[in-house]
Formats: C-alpha cells, sequence, structure tokens
C-alpha cells in the first residue's frame, strides 16, 4: 500500500491526535463505560497506525485481540461489577496526583529527549505488501519455539480465569445431603478459602 | 526531523513520541486511578505504546526483516492472556470485599 506522502502525514496526524485524547479521556473521564468506549478507540486508532506502517497483519491481530476480545471483556467486567460506590475521600490526594504528573511529566520529557538526541539507523527499504508472509514465516522457522509457548500460555490463562472467576459450587444439597449436580446450587458469597464441609 | 516533516513523510521520531504520550498517560492511570478495572485499562495503553514503538522500528530500521511485527504479535497475545486473568481475580476480589476501589485491596498488606 503506498498512499501519497501528504495523506500519510495527515492520517498520522488524525490518528494521533485521537489516540492522544483518548488516552487522556481513558484516565480522565468520571464515568468508566465512557472509558471503556474511549480505550476501543485508542485500539482502533492504533491498528491505523500499524496500516500507515505497512503492517496489516498486525492491523487485524489488533482489531481482532484488542477491540474484539480485550475490549468486550472489559465491558463485561465492568458490567458485573458496576456497583456504584461513592469512593472514601483520601487524604492528600491531590498531592499524590500532582507529585505523581510531575514523574509522569519528567519521564515523558526524559523520553522525548532521548527520540530526539539519538541518531536513528537508517534501515534497508520496508518490504510492505509483503509482511504477512513474512512474519509467516518468522512464526514458523526461527520464532518456533515461542509461538508454541504463546499458545500453552493461552491455554493456562485460560483455565487459569476461569478457575479464579469460577463460583465455588456444593457437590452435596446441604437440605437432604445427597448429591447434586454440580453448578446447581450456589453460595451466594464465598471467602477466598473455602473450608470444605465435612463430607 | 522538522524537514521529514516539512516535506510531508512521517518520521520515525513522530511515532515514538505518540507512544511516549499514551505510555505516560499510562503509567499516569496506573498510579492513580482508584477503580481496578480503569488501572487494567491503563495496563492496555502502556502495552500498546509499546506496541506502537516496536511497530515502528520494524518498519523504519529492521524493514526486511520485521521482527518487530513478530514481537508485537507476541505481546497482544501476552496482553490478551494478562487481560483475562486480571479480570478473573479482579471479579473474584469483588465477590470478596463487594467494592472495586483499590485503596480497600490490602489484603497483601504487611
Amino acid at each position: 500500500m503506498t498512499i501519497a506522502a501528504s495523506t500519510q502525514l495527515i492520517s498520522f496526524l488524525v490518528l494521533s491526535a485521537v489516540i492522544v485524547l483518548g488516552a487522556l479521556g481513558v484516565v480522565l473521564l468520571s464515568n468508566i463505560v465512557y472509558s471503556a468506549f474511549l480505550l476501543g478507540g485508542v485500539f482502533l486508532a492504533v491498528a491505523g497506525l500499524y496500516l500507515l506502517l505497512n503492517a496489516s497483519f498486525v492491523a487485524a491481530a489488533q482489531v481482532l485481540v484488542y477491540v474484539g476480545a480485550v475490549n468486550v471483556l472489559i465491558l463485561f467486567a465492568i458490567m458485573l461489577v458496576n456497583k456504584r460506590e461513592d469512593l472514601a475521600p483520601i487524604p492528600g490526594i491531590a498531592v499524590r496526583r500532582l507529585l505523581s504528573g510531575g514523574v509522569c511529566a519528567g519521564l515523558f520529557v526524559l523520553l522525548t529527549r532521548v527520540v530526539l538526541t539519538t541518531p536513528w539507523a537508517q534501515g534497508p527499504e520496508p518490504i510492505g505488501e509483503g509482511a504477512t508472509i513474512r512474519i509467516g514465516e518468522h512464526l514458523f522457522t526461527d520464532y518456533l519455539l515461542p509461538f508454541e509457548l504463546a499458545s500453552v500460555l493461552l491455554l493456562m490463562a485460560m483455565i487459569g480465569a476461569i478457575v479464579l472467576a469460577r463460583r465455588d459450587v456444593q457437590a452435596v444439597d446441604p437440605g437432604t445431603g445427597e448429591a447434586v449436580d454440580q453448578g446447581l446450587i450456589e453460595k451466594a458469597r464465598t471467602p477466598l478459602l473455602v473450608d470444605q464441609p465435612p463430607a | 526531523m522538522a524537514s521529514e516533516l516539512l516535506s510531508g513523510s512521517v518520521p520515525l521520531e513522530a511515532y515514538l513520541l505518540v507512544a511516549a504520550v499514551l505510555f505516560c498517560t499510562g503509567v499516569w492511570g496506573l498510579i492513580n486511578s482508584r477503580n481496578a478495572v480503569r488501572v487494567l485499562m491503563s495496563i492496555e495503553l502502556m502495552l500498546n505504546a509499546v506496541n506502537i514503538n516496536l511497530m515502528a522500528f520494524s518498519s523504519y530500521v529492521d524493514g526486511q526483516l520485521i521482527r518487530g511485527q513478530v514481537f508485537s504479535v507476541f505481546v497482544i497475545t501476552v496482553a490478551a492472556a494478562e487481560a483475562a486473568v486480571g479480570l478473573a481475580i479482579l471479579l473474584s476480589l469483588y465477590r470478596n470485599r463487594v467494592t472495586v476501589d483499590m485503596e480497600r485491596f490490602n489484603l497483601l498488606r504487611w
């Protein structure tokens, strides 16, 4: 994909404006549902940046995984824990925010200085459209082991998430003492460490 | 950098600066959020900033081998796993504490 340089510049400016403003909205807005939707916007804009860099495969993965999975997961979590609660005020929170803001601004200045003063090496011409094929070659030759490890990691994360988020169910009906189908009877609230009732 | 901007093409430094802004915003949100879900969102912002850096370097410095793109695919994978486990922990905490206030999650305080 080759588009005119000026078009590229304008798209870059628009996408970065969306990213920066959206990120600020994610951390600053008080309504967390708005934050979650803005986060989806930021993910989409980042996918647009990847398209500008001629990386169509990673852009597609970004849209599928981040917008399609992570953002939806976050929205589900918000809806599951959406209790309106008034947070207790903490003494000195304004000072804390200012201090951390100063630290983050300092970090930004440091990063900016590094970015602008380093003489970055000029690499070879990017391969452009062939990137997807090249990624496939990498994944099945020199990055085969990390690729397989990633699949094991995803399996572990899936099982771990199920174990952590599952409600503990009683396998024995407390009324009659008979074994019942798991999942029919749920305890309303269970502590982290469940004392098994004597069978 | 300025001459490249004037000629209309996007320099490498512009991508790095956008990523720096995104990363610092994520750090600030990570420190200051009191809602646990927002903390997870800030972590996602920081991971995306790192991904932008990887992609920019892979395109401008490593244009033929694009190892940065492979790495960002791995980062996306790990981020998905992290989000799933993080939100599961959050649900489990919410069931015990009936709150999402980070200041009241002091189970591990010594």
